[in-house]
């Protein structure tokens, strides 16, 4: 670590903050109307004003029991959870994440002009310290909410990859012991296993005993995904139920040879139509005119 | 640092295997594994298990937490004083098979892991160890 | 020593297993099965797996073999009830128990017993014709 041996004892910073606590708020307020980008069309200036001010009170708290060092001390907790807190809710309002940092970061001007009007003119070595510890304990801060603000977007990709997911996979029920299964767009390998389980879920949930897969949709197939289609066809025929493939395009059916897939004893029918009135059949059922 | 989620069970009868199977399920449901993901994972640990118990004459298992980077996951260790395997690529085939069983343990166990390790060699037992990332 | 027990209904022989089995277990099955079919003259035998949390190679060749071993004895078997992630987690595991007659609970198993079984009495009285 860079940080000077000085201790919080020679430091000015607790007692400036201390000192002029409602004067630097006003100003850090003011500098965040003008670095804050947007910050205030998205956040009432009171809400901003109480966020402000929660954050310097736990910032002159924490400095008073632990210094300037924010690694590792159970004093800055209570001020990285607000910082978390803050950084999760901008993420999801839709904030940039130089938006999101500029909150502490802009803290800086005020601060340092009150240190350098506590320490005069004429110590100036005392001065740079106490700024050089100030920068290294806000810039410290700043990235956290960086880095807390780029997690709670990986954490909403992630959520919306799954929504995503389960959405392509609609499992249909066609009657009374069918269900079908309507693919479109590309199977990749993780799709086509998200498919696999909620199709058999759903023929324990229906107790349905024959399932129709429909390519139609689907513009291709590697080796791998045809390996899935089958695995499927196997995991379904254990639990008992039968799956009817249909609506293999002339080109798949040509990769699936290339590829020398070995479909096996899978049924196949052209169309969903088809298909499905194979499906009847099984169970022994027809629809008629009436 | 996370010795706490380490765990460590020996197997000699097949009653062990069970309880192997059982570890596996209880800390991969804690971990929040999938159900799917909980299956393959005990479905492994009870093949290598019984490896261990039939062709090792018993052996112990160790079931952690693994934890690198972000990623959170299971890893299973099984070791045996047994005597060894001589030919590593060939019993991770299919039907291989020294024994009774279907030849499925060892190749089965690596299709149902993340990452799969064997140390062997003759006379000095065999080490399998396992892992499924959530 | 636990059991699992075997059930009579009708012609059939119900097992339904229900605990975590370890290959002892399954072992003895296999033969309490095997003999009560003999005893009983069972023509057809329903094995509810719906409670196994898992099915390894161990248990996926037990299954295999009780259905030939039942066929051996003019008996019809039948595999009930296997759950989706043991399902799959077979076919990862490379085994996929193509010899093996399922469905997906008792009573469906039930019904193609009765179904297969009728058939397979006409198709016998048809020849004797």
């Amino acid at each position: 670590m860079t940080t000077s041996p000085q201790n919080s004892a020679d430091s000015r910073l607790p007692l400036v903050i201390e000192k002029n606590l409602d004067r630097i708020l006003d100003t850090w307020i003011s500098e965040l109307q003008v670095d804050g980008g947007r910050l205030l069309n998205l956040i009432r200036e009171s809400e901003l004003r109480e966020q402000a001010s929660r954050f310097l009170d736990l910032l002159r708290k924490a400095i008073k029991v632990a210094g300037v060092n924010p690694e590792k001390t159970a004093a800055y907790d209570e001020l990285r959870d607000l910082l978390d807190e803050l950084s999760r809710s901008r993420s999801e309002q839709g904030f940039t994440p130089t938006e999101t940092a500029t909150f502490v970061f802009s803290l800086k001007r005020p601060l340092f002009r009150e240190l350098k009007e506590a320490h005069g003119d004429n110590d100036t070595t005392a001065l740079l310290d106490d700024i050089w510890q100030a920068t290294m304990l806000l810039d410290r801060l700043g990235l956290n909410t960086t880095e807390v603000f780029i997690n709670t977007r990986e954490a909403i990709i992630q959520r919306q990859q799954q929504d995503l997911l389960e959405l392509s996979t609609p499992v249909v029920s066609l009657w009374n012991g069918i269900l079908a299964l309507p693919v479109i767009g590309t199977l990749d390998s993780e799709r086509t296993q998200t498919v696999m389980e909620s199709l058999l879920q759903k023929i324990v949930a229906t107790g349905s005993d024959i399932a129709i897969i429909d390519i139609t949709g689907v513009p291709a197939v590697d080796t791998l995904v045809a390996q899935h289609l089958l695995k499927t066809v196997t995991a379904a025929r254990l639990m008992g139920a039968e799956c009817i493939i249909s609506g293999i395009r002339p080109q798949i059916a040509q990769t699936i040879v290339h590829l020398g897939v070995e479909l096996g004893n899978v049924t196949t029918k052209g169309t969903l139509a088809d298909a499905f009135a194979l499906a009847l059949k099984k169970k022994r059922q027809k629809v008629q005119d009436i | 640092m996370s010795g706490n989620e380490h765990l460590q069970l020996s197997i000699s009868t097949e009653p062990d295997v069970v309880y192997v199977r059982q570890a596996v399920r209880k800390l991969a449901s804690e971990i929040g594994f999938s159900l799917i993901d909980q299956t393959k994972l005990v479905t492994a640990a009870s093949e290598l298990a019984r490896n261990a118990l039939i062709y090792g004459g018993g052996g112990m298992a160790t079931i952690e937490k693994k934890q690198q980077g972000t990623r959170t996951g299971v890893c299973l260790t099984i070791q045996d004083q047994g005597p060894g395997i001589e030919n590593i690529e060939k019993a991770l085939e299919d039907g291989y098979s020294t024994g009774s069983g279907l030849g499925l343990g060892l190749g089965g166990a690596r299709r149902l892991s993340n990452e799969f390790e064997v140390k062997s060699a003759p006379g000095e037992g065999t080490t399998v160890s396992i892992t499924r990332w959530l | 020593m636990y059991r699992i027990p075997i059930l009579r209904v009708e012609e059939f022989l119900l097992v339904s297993i229900q605990t975590d089995l370890d290959d002892a277990l399954a072992v003895k099955l296999q033969d309490d099965l095997t003999t009560a079919i003999a005893t009983h003259h069972a023509r057809g035998v329903i094995i509810d797996i719906s409670g196994l949390e898992i099915v390894d190679s161990f248990i996926g060749r037990m299954l295999a073999d009780i259905s030939t071993m039942a066929r051996i004895q003019d008996c019809h078997a039948i595999v009930v009830g296997m759950q989706p992630a043991v399902a799959i987690t077979l076919v990862e595991l490379g085994l996929s128990l193509s010899g093996v007659q399922t469905a997906l609970h008792i009573d469906q198993g039930m019904r193609f017993l009765r179904r297969f079984l009728a058939g397979r009495d006409e198709e016998a009285s048809d020849e004797r014709e």
